[in-house]
């Protein structure tokens, strides 16, 4: 995130100068914009209305365009990137159906604040209204979902409204910004005027008052179970850094959102790893039990709140956010702080430090979350001869040392990823949090690879949601792009069977994924789909065999699928109920429980068609 | 519309909120702001929009009922639209209002001298005379204008045209 006041935008407003003789046309005039603006990647897929803009991508020399396979892989490409890396991503299409298979990354990147450049051909403006061909309006389409939307009708305009689009889609909370460009403005001369707005673009990024610090840090004085409740408002403002500094310097115990993931060190001593749904037991017995909620860069999503009376019912809540529409919005809040976070946390540390106030060790408090930390660690039964989900992840934990970036799908395999991999790198985990998107994975996972060539990038996903955005494979090959990916293979919808078996009695409605006329079999074949693709591939059946496989994949220099079979039967534990509390919490097997023979395992492995368990 | 945020039995207590916005006059903003309102299931009553003194700002009265709760976070939202320069949402006398009515009224012979009668009253003009009907213009705030209506809804309303309700603090820009 950057600062901006208006003065700075005002001073930096100047449109992009024309080289020599001026832009050939106004697609030149949009690729040197995103020059300008540092973009150095767009993932665009072409068509009639945004080839124009493809020819000038062709002679850019600081623009790499990677071509995906559907516009929709194209802009979790762009987000993949954009979250891994904190820069904008851009993602373009044609008009038509080539926007509207943009509008789910755009929904997304909406969700989850993502800083997002979408651009999209639009017919000539002398058709636009008479149903031409290919003709939507993406504009009206996606109003409700982008942080701010241009038709572009004069090719004068583009140099100032690209560099007004990358700025919003950055500052203060980030998001989707789009940019619809009719062909005949791409096509026509551009004479870049200076704009003269007075008034809109970026409003001035908030700050906190002295006052409300103050505040602040007197509460903190005076509670004696603090808690700091951090989200995604961490990452995207850069306040990682000042946040470990202030969590240690207080001791203040720090639960992160799923989007908070890797914010703080989730094996420092502080953490309580996330909350929320299917969140750490202790993190979660620690939001009901603090008196003081520090919640900061959050959002008091339903997943995270549960039954948002009972949540946090005890405490004192303090509620920075840069974003005023969020304070008091879910949750009230005693003390709602409207402010930038990492400015926020830099003077309260600051404070902290010249001041020397008293601090408080909070030892019962930790006393008592260790407590509750040993009793109820994330847990699961193994099973002899079957590779349960969960252990392929603490597997790939184990081997990739915590290193790598994740990305994911949306069901129980994101959960588990969340779960058993310990994040300690900020923009590590990447997840379709707030939209809960399937097929975000591995175009996503292609994305950061972009963005980090130099990391070990590697998409956890279902075999559900890999299925949806598998055509990315190509992208892979084609693009030279290494993403790992491994399928938590259990032939299955997994967490909508998850919610079948507790509350629908285990009636399977649609929501087994294999060949229905032969179960025993797992379908389809992710590795002869990846032959088909040029990926390497292997299909892990045995325990002994997950290991070796996992070590292939890893030190591959391609893109490299293991498709891990695992039984459908594994529930995601622990589980808060939709709208529930903490105290209806769905406990996993506990550390003195004997394995795989508890109570649980035979409830879940009860009703259902049975595939091949593998 | 109907308005489908809020259970029926409390709508008696829901507030009737003046939102004062000044907007870059740009396309696109009405749609914007009244995509506000209509995702969360409120109807807009009355709406009004004109260019401000600087022709690049335009001002827009929004009359709705809401719950307190819900038209907060509709005008923090607003708030954040890229387009919009300022928000007020006006409380009950901090604010001059008026809007103008021209509304058709069936008059005979016998009628018409009670009708004058009642215009002049009201400072209201009659600006149209037919054999059968009247057309008057009236402006005021809303307990006058809902006032004159009510007197000439005894003599039989033909037709209403209005504008929204429009809007200045009576204090500050």
């Amino acid at each position: 995130m950057r600062n901006v006041s208006r003065k700075d935008l005002q001073k930096t407003a100047r449109p992009a100068e024309p080289s020599g003789q001026g832009y050939k046309n106004g697609a030149d005039a949009v690729v040197a914009a995103l020059e300008k603006a540092g973009v150095d990647t767009v993932f665009a897929y072409p068509g009639g209305a945004s080839m124009v803009l493809h020819q000038s991508l062709t002679r850019s020399r600081k623009i790499r365009t990677v071509l995906p396979r559907h516009e929709q892989g194209g802009a979790f490409m762009a987000e993949g990137y954009a979250r891994a890396s904190g820069r904008v991503g851009v993602c373009m299409a044609t008009s038509g159906p080539g926007a509207t298979n943009l509008v789910t990354g755009i929904a997304d990147a909406y969700m989850d604040s993502v800083p997002l450049v979408a651009i999209t051909g639009q017919v000539k403006r002398e058709m636009i209204g008479r149903g031409a061909f290919q003709e939507t309006d993406v504009f009206g389409l996606t109003l409700p979902i982008v942080k701010h939307s241009y038709l572009v009708i004069s090719a004068d305009d583009i140099p100032s409204i690209i560099q007004e689009a990358v700025l919003l889609a950055q500052t203060g909370r980030p998001g989707p910004v789009l940019l619809d460009i009719p062909k005949d403005v791409q096509q026509s001369s551009v004479h870049p005027q200076h704009s003269d707005r007075s008034f809109g673009g970026c409003k001035p990024v908030p700050r906190a008052s002295d006052e409300e610090l103050e505040s602040l840090l007197v509460a903190l004085e005076s509670a004696e179970r603090p808690l700091l409740y951090v989200g995604g408002g961490i990452l995207s403002g850069e306040a990682c850094q000042a946040l470990r500094r202030f969590a240690e310097k207080t001791r203040v115990p720090v639960a992160t959102t799923l989007m908070g993931i890797g914010c703080f060190p989730e094996t420092h001593d502080l953490s309580l790893r996330w909350l929320g749904m299917h969140g750490t037991v202790y993190a979660n017995y620690a939001t009901d039990a603090c008196d003081l909620l520090l919640a900061m860069g959050v959002r008091f999503d339903d997943r995270v709140t549960g039954n948002v009376e009972e949540f946090a019912k005890h405490a004192k809540i303090i509620h920075v956010d840069v974003d005023s529409s969020e304070l008091n919005k879910n949750k009230r809040a005693d003390l709602p702080i409207l402010g930038d976070i990492r400015d926020a946390l830099d003077r309260l540390n600051e404070m902290l430090e010249t001041e020397g106030r008293p601090r408080k060790d909070h030892l019962a408090w930790h006393a008592q979350i260790a407590q509750w930390k040993s009793r109820y660690p994330y847990s699961y039964c193994r099973v002899p001869g079957a590779i349960l989900p969960q252990q392929v992840v603490e597997e790939t934990f184990r081997l990739t040392k915590g290193e790598a970036i994740i990305t994911t799908g949306v069901g129980q395999h994101q959960m588990w990823a969340a779960q058993f991999y310990q994040f300690t790198r900020p923009r590590s985990f990447l997840s379709s949090s707030g939209l809960g998107t399937m097929g975000f994975g591995y175009p996503a996972a292609l994305g950061a690879k972009v963005a980090f060539p130099d990391r070990q990038v590697i998409d956890i996903d279902g075999d559900g949601s890999f299925l949806m955005n598998i055509q990315e494979l190509a992208t892979a090959i084609t693009e030279g792009i290494p993403a790992k990916a491994i399928i938590l293979n259990n032939q299955h919808l997994g967490m909508v069977m998850q919610w079948e078996d507790r509350f629908f009695a285990g009636n399977r409605a649609h929501t087994f994924l294999g060949d229905p006329r032969n179960t025993e079999r797992y379908y389809p074949s992710f590795k002869k789909i990846c032959e088909g693709f040029d990926v390497p591939a292997e299909e892990v059946h045995h325990p002994e065999d997950l290991r070796p496989a996992l070590e292939r994949l890893l030190s591959a220099e391609t893109p490299y699928v293991v498709d891990v079979h695992v039984p459908y039967t594994e529930h995601v534990l622990p589980m808060i109920p939709a709208g529930m509390t903490v105290r209806d919490v769905i406990l996993g097997p506990l550390p003195d429980e004997a394995d795989s023979t508890s109570a649980e395992r035979q409830r879940a492995s009860s009703p259902g068609q049975r595939p091949g368990l593998g | 519309m109907e308005q489908a945020n809020v259970p029926a039995k409390e709508s008696e207590a829901r507030m009737r909120h003046t939102i004062s916005v000044l907007v870059a006059n740009r396309f696109g903003v009405l749609t914007r702001i009244a995509g506000l309102f209509s995702g969360r299931g409120y109807n807009i009553d009355t709406l009004n929009v004109g260019p401000t003194h600087d022709e690049k700002v335009s001002r827009m009265t929004i009359v709705v009922k809401g719950d307190d709760k819900v038209l907060d976070q509709v005008t923090r939202q607003l708030n954040k639209l890229v387009d919009v320069i300022a928000v007020q949402d006006f409380r009950e006398g901090e604010y001059i209002d008026r809007q103008l009515i021209l509304v058709k009224v069936k008059s005979t012979e016998r009628s018409r001298a009670e009708l004058m009668q009642i215009c002049d009253i009201f400072r209201a003009k009659i600006v149209n005379v037919e054999p059968e009907d009247l057309t008057i213009e009236i402006t005021g705030d809303e307990s006058k204008v809902e006032k004159f209506l009510y007197l000439m809804s005894t003599f039989g309303i033909l037709d209403i045209s209005r504008t929204g309700k429009i809007a200045l603090p009576r204090q500050g820009e």
